[in-house]
């Protein structure tokens, strides 16, 4: 069964981009540990030769015409949500030195 | 405050004939959200302005001689997930703090075009994540009936807001149980529908293969109109599915004589308490003097539920709230000097601890080396459990239940220890898994005068029947 150890906790976070406080991180050692050990009864479920369901009603490749449509939804209305907008582009941080 | 409002189609025929106003009865709702707001904390925006414009449009288009809809001037609560346009859509998350949703939820949508008004947004678990309403960023609402309790979740806000009265109807979200258990808890009626029978276009997404949209109401005509008005196809979500052919706002009860019910076993083991459990087998009594055959059922795959859901859904919410990035929209760390920290700071800050949690543990069942042993574990056990279920529904009509095993908690007594947070879902998880349609129906009360409900299930794509057979368990009810 496995269980994860703080550098799973701190691994995990940041795969996650979560930056985590010293106070959180032994929080959730003990609680994310308590619960990987409850789910684990799914174990002694026999499931040999059962597929996996992805979706409840079956549906497949739902298909429309390759339209476009108008909903409405001028770029600039859609920019005023965004944190930091430079000349009607999405403004992000550093990524290179 | 009570919940005094009259049916939804008196209310809108009211509206239609003059003898009431969209206008009125918006006011009555919005004095009424203002009123209980700093006693129970149920909602966490009001939409006074836009809701009293579109009251009068309403009420000049009737006195134009237009038909506004089934539901003319007829005000309603949205839980905080779904965008309304123009206004501040949260989740009850301080990560989504400022943002105006400049689109709205596809069943915002149909409730408006059918005369509804939106007069406010209900308080909820932060993203949904909680069965209590106590991980919201903005409080915890307490329960109209002991505000010493939470009134369950993580739609809590929504089915408070009903139980107060402060509109005739409130709309949730229900990915494990948070429409079904908080409705119980406040003693009104919530409805989970099929998986896809209502769009989740414009709703803040969840466990996607698992959310459902429904309505939270005072009586099952109720939840039929608006499930009616609400249901479909919808281009913008292609997971939903077509609505009845004939409808669901014309209930149609079963005849008894005809009716197979069963009890699920398993759900009257699991540390039900004695007097939810009472009431249920109370219930079955009236049931079958009334002439139903009820028998008892095993779903042995039920037990193996809830730890299934507690991987299927972290891995789901691991992954839609990954676009909570502090680029698009939300909160944003502004100290950060790169991408990298932009990104670790703003979600760290942002989210909330149950967020986080569930983020890492989906994340982990995810990761390589584990998705097999757990996410697709879980995806086969929900298979089986999909099998259990199927070949009850060819036995029986309905399968019957406790919503939760216990009724209302203590705010407080749950919050420190999710696992037992999580236990909250124990009975409601499998019909988000199974896809299938449930309702929690208000069932008695307890010594400590606090609403049981019970909980009806059928199969999937069997709303109508499922709301037929609801409306006589209601009338069995209110004939006792």
């Amino acid at each position: 069964m496995a269980r994860l150890s703080k550098d799973d906790v701190l691994r995990l976070a940041h795969l996650a981009r979560i930056e985590l406080s010293e106070e959180e991180v032994s929080e959730f050692l003990i609680e994310l540990n308590e619960v990987l050990a409850y789910v684990q009864q799914l174990q002694s479920s026999d499931t040999e030769g059962i597929r996996e369901t992805n979706q409840v009603n079956a549906l497949t490749n739902v298909m429309r015409d390759d339209q476009l449509i108008d909903y409405g939804y001028p770029p600039s209305e859609l920019l005023k949500n965004l944190p930091a907008v430079l000349d009607d582009q999405i403004q992000v941080k550093r990524m290179v030195e | 405050m009570q919940n005094d409002w009259p049916a939804l189609s008196e209310l809108a025929a009211a509206v239609k004939n003059g003898s009431s106003s969209a206008v009125a009865l918006t006011r009555k709702a919005l004095e009424r959200i203002e009123r209980q707001q700093p006693i129970y904390n149920a909602t966490i925006l009001t939409l006074s302005e836009s809701a009293l414009k579109r009251a009068e449009a309403i009420d000049k288009a009737i006195a134009e001689g237009q038909d506004p809809g089934v539901l003319a001037g007829v005000p309603f609560i949205a839980k905080d997930n779904f965008l309304v346009k123009n206004s501040e859509t949260r989740a009850a998350s301080n990560i989504l703090s400022g943002f105006i949703a400049p689109y709205q939820a596809s069943a915002i949508n149909a409730l408006e075009q059918a005369g509804a008004i939106c007069v406010a947004k209900a308080n909820m678990d932060a993203f949904a994540h909680g069965a209590s309403t106590e991980n919201s960023d903005f409080g915890v609402t307490k329960n109209p009936f002991d505000t010493t309790r939470v009134p369950g979740g993580s739609s809590g806000g929504s089915a408070a807001a009903v139980a107060l009265g402060l509109a005739p109807f409130a709309l949730g979200t229900d990915t494990g149980g948070s429409i079904r258990q908080p409705a119980a808890f406040c003693g009104v009626v919530g409805l989970k529908p099929t998986y896809g029978l209502v769009s989740r276009s414009g709703v803040i997404a969840m466990g996607s293969s698992l959310d459902c949209i429904g309505p939270i109401t005072s009586s099952v005509e109720d939840a039929a109109l608006v499930l009616e008005v609400m249901s479909g196809r919808d281009d913008l979500d292609s997971t939903t599915i077509e609505s009845d052919p004939q409808g669901y706002a014309n209930l149609k009860a079963p005849q008894l004589s005809k009716v197979r019910v069963a009890v699920i076993d398993e759900y009257l083991e699991q540390g039900l308490d004695q007097e939810v459990k009472d009431s249920l087998l109370k219930l079955i009594d009236k049931l079958k003097a009334a002439g139903a055959q009820v028998s008892h059922v095993s779903l042995p795959s039920t037990k193996l539920a809830l730890a299934c859901y507690y991987i299927i859904t972290p891995a789901e919410v691991s992954s839609n709230l990954s676009r909570y990035d502090g680029i698009r929209y939300g909160y944003s760390d502004p100290s950060a000097k790169d991408l990298e920290q932009s990104y670790l700071n703003s979600r760290g800050k942002g989210f909330g601890k149950e967020a986080k949690r569930r983020i890492i543990i989906g994340t982990f069942v995810l990761s390589s080396g584990y998705y097999d042993a757990y996410y697709k574990k879980a995806m086969t056990v929900r298979t089986k459990l999909i099998n259990e279920f199927d070949a009850a529904f060819k036995d029986y009509d309905y399968l019957i239940g406790p919503v939760a095993p216990t009724t209302a908690f203590k705010i407080g007594e749950k919050a420190k220890d999710p696992l037992q947070m999580y236990l909250a879902d124990v009975m409601t998880v499998a019909a988000n898994l199974a896809g299938i349609p449930a309702i929690s129906l208000p069932n008695g009360f307890d010594t400590n005068g606090l609403p049981i409900g019970v909980q009806l299930m059928a199969a999937r794509r069997n709303d109508r029947s499922l709301l037929g057979m609801a409306k006589v368990i209601e009338e069995v009810n209110n004939r006792a």
